[in-house]
């Protein structure tokens, strides 16, 4: 597995055949129509068959139904969301050719959210709307001013430097955001709720305002693969092929913005997805961002979907938020990372 | 043979007007630490005459000031300076064991794990005082022991110490996160107000056990600090002058993770402390020589002054956490800034 990219990116048809990876892409699929329907038929409460059907279909008479149509919304944010942040994953690692970007290890997230709450609790902010412009320009400003502190000095933006960066800025940020909320006890139980990053009790109203900006970053990202592929290559080779290199990288770099933006405003901060499936995606079809990209937002969805499943099976009859779920499963994956990388590339 | 009588002459004098400097250094932050710490006993909600301060000091009962002084202001003196030295002086010592101005226990875990500890203890198990302590020392050594062990892989290297603190610091935050949602009322405020760091209500007993652990622990940071300066030149430069590089590293983390878990379970993670302390040492001392003493001072300047501030000179009373969260955010911008650019260790 080259995770540095530079070098195995020569031969970008990566791993296997167009028709293996298309059946790949298949077997995702098929997979994410399976979660989907766990997702809907599993809860705090048993329903059955007849149920789960009539829910899906919008009818709410009896309880079991009507449990069932509430999962459909939350199974649709945590497709969104997923595969949002598995594809800004993808893209943030191609544009820092960093093994460990991720955008909760980077602190984007955190940015996003100490936007959101100088937001609600200074501007009155209440509306989706408006919680998805703050976490975007948060995310923005955190994205640029993390790849810019850690980018600085010898040997640009390595691993180490990029990952303490993350990591301190983040703790400056949520030192910032308790200070912020330590003083209004009435609001802070909901911020707090939303800090984790669930995606629990969410509603159409919730899911609809996002749209357009996932869509929009879905569409620059997929747009930005073959520019990712050259940037792998290394800037100044790139830059020979004929590619503007600041240019590919700030467009790529909004792209991803946008969606993990997009996805914090609806659902609060969720790590590590961003981390893990394009680890785990790029040991299926190699180095390719053709591939690697669309690969990457479909196995997103579905971690996050299992995750949430998962996180109401633990918990029950309560439930676990998604974040914290993604958080067990990924810190142990990001050390697994840390330690089999050669200690030169990180 | 007489130039180098004389460069080696010249070298020793140098030498000996270095050390006068810090000498001067030592003694001068001293004596503000002395004046503030007097000073924060005479000025509250009102003034108390320096005559009247030293009769309490002394024993005597002192109409109006013996309770303001004696049972308000001396244990949240007293307290401050005590977690801040142990604060400045664990955080340096990391620091330069680490080569790295940003790894300081705060980011690597060591805070993270104290905290989530006492959060469980305050939340779950509905404990208070002593055995809160004890759990936040207990889960601060363990998760120390912990990223050791995990990046631990033909020795241990300090960019993999690192960054398996910072995986492992994200799952506990969100873990704290968690357990903080499931909080009824009453603890909520205790636990966040302990998480933001705050001397409020502190009691000259708590100052013994944190007292006893700063002689023992700070003794052996001293006894280590020609090894541990001989560090900073690399592993391999400091294994050729004859320091056992894997002993005087297991030997400061347990020192410094031992004074940082006390004094977190005292007060609660002070944000930043840590961190800065180091840096602004070396800024004002100079990088050569040993920081354990003058960072150590740094520290309890930091969170005694930042005390005061919170405490009086804030539109509402702030918990000291808070203060220097804001101070240190623009701070740590600034240190990432000049650290990465000149590429040097402190």
């Amino acid at each position: 597995m080259s995770l540095s990219g530079a070098t195995a990116s020569g031969s970008v048809s990566g791993r296997g055949g167009r028709a293996t990876k298309s059946i790949m892409l298949g077997g995702l699929i098929a997979l994410l129509v399976v979660f989907c329907m766990l997702s809907v038929s599993i809860g705090s409460r048993d329903v059955s068959l007849d149920e789960i059907i009539h829910g899906v279909l919008g009818r709410t008479d009896s309880f079991g139904e009507a449990a069932v149509a509430m999962r459909v919304p939350r199974t649709l944010l945590a497709l969104i969301a997923g595969a949002a942040l598995g594809l800004a994953g993808a893209v943030m690692q191609g544009v820092t050719r960093n093994p460990l970007a991720d955008p909760g290890i980077l602190g984007v997230n955190t940015g996003a959210s100490l936007a959101v709450v100088v937001g609600v609790f200074w501007f009155n902010i209440y509306s989706v709307e408006a919680y998805v412009w703050a976490a975007i320009a948060g995310a923005g400003c955190t994205a640029a001013m993390v790849y810019t502190i850690g980018s600085m000095g010898r040997g640009g933006a390595t691993p180490l430097k990029l990952a303490l960066a993350g990591a301190a800025t983040s703790i400056a940020l949520s030192s910032l955001v308790i200070a912020i909320v330590l003083p209004r006890n009435d609001i802070a139980g909901g911020i707090r709720s939303w800090q984790i990053g669930g995606v629990g009790g969410a509603s159409f109203d919730r899911i609809l305002p996002i749209l357009p900006f996932i869509l929009f970053g879905l569409l620059i990202s997929f747009a930005s693969a073959k520019k990712l592929n050259s940037l792998a290559l290394g800037d100044e080779l790139a830059a020979g092929l004929g590619e503007r290199v600041m240019l590919a990288r700030l467009t790529a770099a909004i792209g991803a913005i946008l969606l993990c933006g997009a996805a914090t405003a609806a659902c609060g901060p969720i790590g590590f997805v961003g981390l893990i499936v394009p680890h785990l995606c790029r040991l299926l079809v190699g180095v390719d961002h053709r591939w690697l990209l669309p690969l990457s937002s479909l196995a997103g969805a579905a971690l996050l979907l299992i995750a949430d499943i998962a996180g109401r099976i633990i918990a029950k009859p309560a439930e676990l938020q998604v974040g914290v779920v993604t958080a067990f499963i990924g810190a142990p994956f990001f050390i697994w990372i840390v330690r089999h990388q050669r200690i030169r590339e990180l | 043979m007489s130039v180098s009588g004389m460069s080696s002459f010249s070298l020793r004098a140098d030498r000996r007007s270095l050390s006068l400097q810090r000498g001067w250094f030592i003694g001068g932050l001293s004596a503000l630490l002395l004046a503030i710490f007097a000073l924060t006993l005479m000025l509250g909600q009102s003034f108390t005459p320096p005559g009247d301060v030293l009769k309490v000091l002394l024993g005597q009962d002192v109409e109006g000031a013996s309770f303001a002084v004696g049972q308000l202001r001396l244990p949240r003196a007293v307290l401050s300076i005590l977690a801040g030295l142990s604060f400045g002086m664990a955080g340096v010592a990391f620091q330069t064991m680490l080569r790295n101005p940003l790894a300081s226990p705060d980011i690597v875990g060591v805070s993270s794990g104290a905290s989530a500890g006492a959060v469980f203890a305050i939340v779950v198990l509905s404990l208070k005082g002593t055995a809160v302590s004890f759990f936040a020392v207990a889960s601060g050594l363990g998760v120390a022991l912990a990223v050791y062990g995990l990046s631990f892989r033909n020795g241990v290297a300090g960019t993999r110490l690192i960054l398996v603190g910072i995986g492992v610091s994200a799952m506990l935050e969100s873990a704290i996160a968690y357990i903080l949602t499931q909080a009824p009322e009453w603890n909520l405020q205790e636990a966040m107000r302990w998480l933001t760091g705050s001397v409020n209500g502190a009691q000259l007993s708590q100052a013994w056990p944190l007292l006893a652990v700063l002689v023992v622990c700070g003794g052996v940071l001293l006894t280590t600090s020609r090894n541990l300066t001989a560090l900073r030149l690399g592993d391999d430069t400091a294994g050729a002058l004859g320091v056992r590089v894997s002993v005087t590293r297991l030997l400061v983390i347990v020192a410094a993770v031992g004074l940082i878990a006390t004094a977190t379970a005292a007060t609660g993670p002070i944000a930043f402390v840590a961190f800065l302390s180091g840096p602004i040492a070396a800024r004002l001392v100079g990088p050569r020589g040993s920081l354990l003493v003058p960072a150590a001072l740094i520290g309890a300047l930091l969170v005694l002054a930042g005390d005061y501030v919170g405490q009086f000179l804030m539109p509402m009373r702030y918990p000291v956490g808070v203060v220097t969260g804001a101070l240190g955010a623009p701070y740590l911008i600034y240190l990432l800034v000049r650290a990465n650019k000149s590429g040097s260790t402190l």
